[in-house]
């Protein structure tokens, strides 16, 4: 394999590994915060010795998770080092913002919330608790602010003399804080985390139920997880009709390679499973119209005319153009510095293709279409399992709400089984969202090939190794010390 | 504001970033007493709790550095994290491990035993500070690399920054300058670990050998730092010409310095604040206020390290293979807009030192006991 490849490999698997651990982080964030109020609010010691518990669980999963994210931030730099300069003036901002605004407030309440409780007062805490919480989603909507824009690179403008994107304007900024993509995936995401947070505890406290223990903690605390994971379950449906909607518009092939549909038109079908089809359904999910066009991978390829009338190139054409462009951008910066006038003719040349440059880099026109196979059927378990996770949170929240729990062994198990489910529910949004971009890392301007650092292929594929060891380590140890402090229990009495 | 303004600004900000950070390694510092042979199980624990209690302020603090230098001067990022990449990977790995190990170290069912992870701590302690310190003692001794603009539009070879050693970065190993900050700032470490450990632990014996502590390793960090110092001031710099170029200069950093009284100040007074922390911390009985000066002191003297790289016409990052790709603040920064974007969230950090400083006052009133350690469940 070669070098853009091993180090491709070595980021998805960082980012599913942490994305491992951010999504229980932020639902158990709610869940804890929840519990603490209610022991604030009623003074009742059971809720502090509760949200004692699920914070205990929260530390463990909490340590992983900071460990992953920082491999991330500097494997931007370690293994995309061209990708670093030609948009670090747009990328890097939400980054510093999101450690200024959201880490140090992370990193200080939870010191507080995990060691305070004797240390400072009730409403200390509890504001610290939240704020905890709070932090780790402020953090998420910066890091989506950042991912947002690489799926729909706004307010930026290709500067020819730094070689690299640039912000257009000040005001340009905001374009990129309240980028649509970026705030359909912070919903998104954040409501997954409160779904995978929901599962979780409500799995936990059915497994307390299923050996007879902890009853009352079980029972409350499935109450309380499956009423988060329900409102984490609608929200994320509803995010995910928006997502659907922006990759329409602004990353057709990957929503094309989703649906695994090669010729589109209006009243495009939705493929439930292949050969199983709901006729119309597509323009309705994608465009909001039944009449709505949704290009498949051959209209992309060859080109079509999109539900705004505006004629889109066939990639061949795109291609030629970002060649040209290219060209242009070579012989300009060849020229600047002795002939200026000469520089300035092929300058505004290259104004005319610069927004197909990332294509010039491109080899042949199917080296946009992504992994299609893998990226359809990642879309169909990710639906798929969400509904049944769906479902299993609404029972959970029936038979708490009244009472109904005892001998629904049955469910106990169903629960259990959902906490792998859920995982890899995330895992394939993850790769619906990543893969599917495929192959750019900045959509339309930088494809990944051209992103990386000069590094040597064996250096990459080694440090991917090591990281993998360490990972896989970790998450042993990590799933041992978790189950150990499950076993244990929140030990409350239960007269 | 003007571009050359905030350039100058976020360069400011860095150098603060950079400055707490290296400070904030008082929790790396803290980690190595984790293997001192003096020290009981129970001093450990009370160790392990103390620095516990901090270290996410520490690392915070390195990846908002990282994220600051990444915003406000991308080149730099690209080309020294793509470059030197088994330094930053190396690094990675020990903050990987320092992460996990505060969680793992005494559960039951930690598969390595609570040993390894201490030990995994305490090397962190060693090589996170050695390996920063060599880091930014390449500001002075160069770097191989080489930058090239023009290759993205080359579909053959479309990198702007390639590293020229193979060693991608532990070359910087064989620069003895550069490897004298890197040992300079693990014994300053750790003695900021162990004034830390004087105010953190209210434990009579315990402080009593965390003086000694001090006592042993202070005539190291000045004989280090200052040799360190004396070099930088006599050797030659990287001057940048008006036109942008960069030449060699001889004694180019003493010049910085005695052209730059904001430097003088911040060095004569980092370096008093930080002389008076090691007083109180080696030669008082009682005093605990040691630690405080000498984290002012720290942060001091690095702004003004980073002030005598970058200011006063310097190229801040500079390239042995091709003088002319070497980074400075002017070359290597992001745009006007993006600098003055971040200059407006950046006047949000007063208010996040002020929380910081709050909830810590809140935690640390009281020093941790080994009673404290015995009856809570809320520790490492």
């Amino acid at each position: 394999m070669d070098l853009v490849t091993w180090s491709r490999l070595q980021f998805a698997m960082t980012a599913a590994y942490h994305w491992l651990f951010v999504p229980l982080t932020l639902g158990l964030a709610l869940i804890m915060a929840i519990m603490e109020t209610l022991y604030v609010v009623k003074k009742d010691d059971f809720w502090r010795k509760a949200a004692q518990f699920w914070i205990k669980v929260f530390a463990i999963n909490f340590a992983v998770g900071i460990a992953t994210g920082i491999i991330l931030e500097f494997e931007f730099g370690t293994n995309w080092s061209n990708y670093s300069w030609f948009v670090g003036d747009m990328f890097g901002a939400p980054l510093a913002i999101e450690g200024i605004l959201a880490f140090f407030m992370e990193a200080t309440f939870f010191a507080v919330m995990f060691f305070g409780w004797n240390k400072v007062s009730k409403r200390f805490h509890l504001a610290s608790t939240w704020l905890t919480g709070i932090g780790a989603t402020i953090s998420a909507y910066w890091i989506l602010v950042a991912n947002g824009w690489m799926q729909n690179p706004v307010g930026t403008t290709f500067n020819p003399d730094t070689v690299r994107s640039e912000m257009a304007s000040a005001q340009a900024f905001w374009e990129v804080v309240t980028n649509p993509v970026a705030v359909s995936k912070f919903f998104h995401s954040v409501t997954s985390g409160w779904m995978t947070g929901g599962v979780f505890v409500v799995a936990v406290s059915g497994w307390y139920l299923l050996k007879g223990r902890e009853k009352v903690f079980a029972k409350k605390s499935m109450l309380i997880g499956a009423l988060v994971g329900l409102a984490g379950s609608a929200l994320v449906m509803l995010s995910g009709d928006s997502s659907g909607v922006h990759a329409t518009e602004f990353q057709p092939m990957k929503l094309a390679a989703a649906e695994g549909l090669e010729d589109g038109g209006r009243r495009a079908p939705f493929s439930l499973v292949p050969g199983v089809e709901i006729p119309g359904m597509l323009s309705i999910l994608a465009t909001h119209d039944l009449d709505g066009y949704v290009p498949g991978i051959n209209d992309i390829l060859n080109g079509y005319t999109d539900n705004d009338g505006n004629v889109i190139p066939s990639v061949a054409e795109k291609m030629a153009r970002g060649r040209k462009a290219l060209d242009d951008l070579a012989a300009y910066r060849d020229l600047r510095e002795e002939f200026p006038d000469s520089a300035a003719v092929f300058r505004a040349a290259l104004e005319e293709n610069v927004q197909y440059m990332g294509y010039g880099h491109l080899e042949k026109p199917e080296d946009v279409v992504p992994p299609v196979g893998m990226v359809y059927w990642a879309f169909r378990f990710m639906v798929g399992l969400g509904m049944l996770l769906a479902l299993m949170l609404l029972l959970a929240t029936l038979f708490a709400w009244k009472d109904k729990l005892e001998g629904k062994k049955w469910f106990f198990i169903f629960a259990l089984i959902c906490i792998p489910l859920v995982y890899i529910c995330g895992q394939c949004g993850w790769i619906v969202a990543e893969v599917g971009r495929q192959p750019w890392t900045i959509q339309g301007l930088l494809p990944v090939n051209v992103a990386i650092s000069s590094l040597s292929a064996g250096a990459v594929k080694t440090t991917f190794f090591l990281f993998l060891a360490i990972f896989a380590l970790f998450l042993v140890i990590e799933i041992r010390i978790m189950l150990g402090a499950i076993k244990k229990g929140p030990q409350i009495s239960e007269e | 504001m003007t571009y050359t303004f905030l350039q100058n600004y976020w360069w400011v900000l860095v150098s603060l970033l950079g400055g707490l950070l290296v400070a904030l390694m008082f929790v790396q510092g803290a980690n190595v007493q984790l293997i001192n042979p003096r020290l009981d199980q129970m001093r450990k624990r009370m160790v392990l709790n103390a620095s516990g209690r901090k270290w996410e302020l520490t690392f915070t603090t390195l990846v908002t550095f990282g994220g600051a230098f990444f915003a406000s001067f991308p080149l730099f990022y690209s080309t020294s994290f793509g470059g030197a990449y088994w330094v930053w990977v190396l690094l990675l790995i020990t903050f990987v491990f320092q992460a996990v190990s505060y969680e793992f170290a005494y559960k039951k069912k930690n598969l390595l035993g609570s040993k390894f992870f201490r030990l995994a701590l305490a090397a962190n302690g060693v090589l996170a500070p050695f390996l920063v310190g060599t880091a930014v003692g390449t500001f002075f001794t160069g770097s191989d690399f080489y930058v090239n603009k023009d290759a993205i539009a080359d579909a053959s070879s479309p990198v702007i920054s390639t590293w020229g050693s193979g060693w991608h970065g532990l070359e910087a190993l064989g620069q003895g300058h550069a490897v004298l900050l890197g040992l300079t700032l693990v014994t300053l470490t750790t003695i900021l670990g162990a004034l830390y450990l004087i105010k953190a632990v209210d434990d009579h014996s315990f402080r009593k050998k965390m003086r000694k502590v001090v006592r042993i390793v202070a005539i190291p960090f000045l004989v280090l730092f200052l040799t360190w110092f004396a070099i930088l001031l006599f050797k030659n710099g990287y001057a940048v010409e008006a036109d942008g170029s960069v030449s060699i200069e001889r004694s180019k950093y003493l010049q910085n310095f005695l052209q730059t009284p904001a430097v003088m100040f911040l060095v004569m007074a980092g370096v008093t604040l930080l002389v008076t922390g090691l007083h109180f911390g080696a030669l008082t009985k009682s005093h605990r206020k040691g630690f405080w000066c000498a984290f002012a002191g720290t942060v001091l003297v690095v702004i003004a390290v980073f002030f005598l790289a970058g200011f006063n016409g310097t190229a801040y990052y500079p390239s042995n293979t091709h003088l002319q790709s070497s980074l400075t603040i002017r070359n290597s920064s992001s745009s006007y807009f993006t600098l003055k974007v971040m200059f407006w969230v950046s006047l949000i950090i007063p208010f996040v030192v002020a929380y910081i400083a709050y909830a810590w006052y809140k935690m640390d009133r009281h020093g941790i006991t080994d009673r404290e350690i015995e009856k809570t469940t809320h520790k490492y």
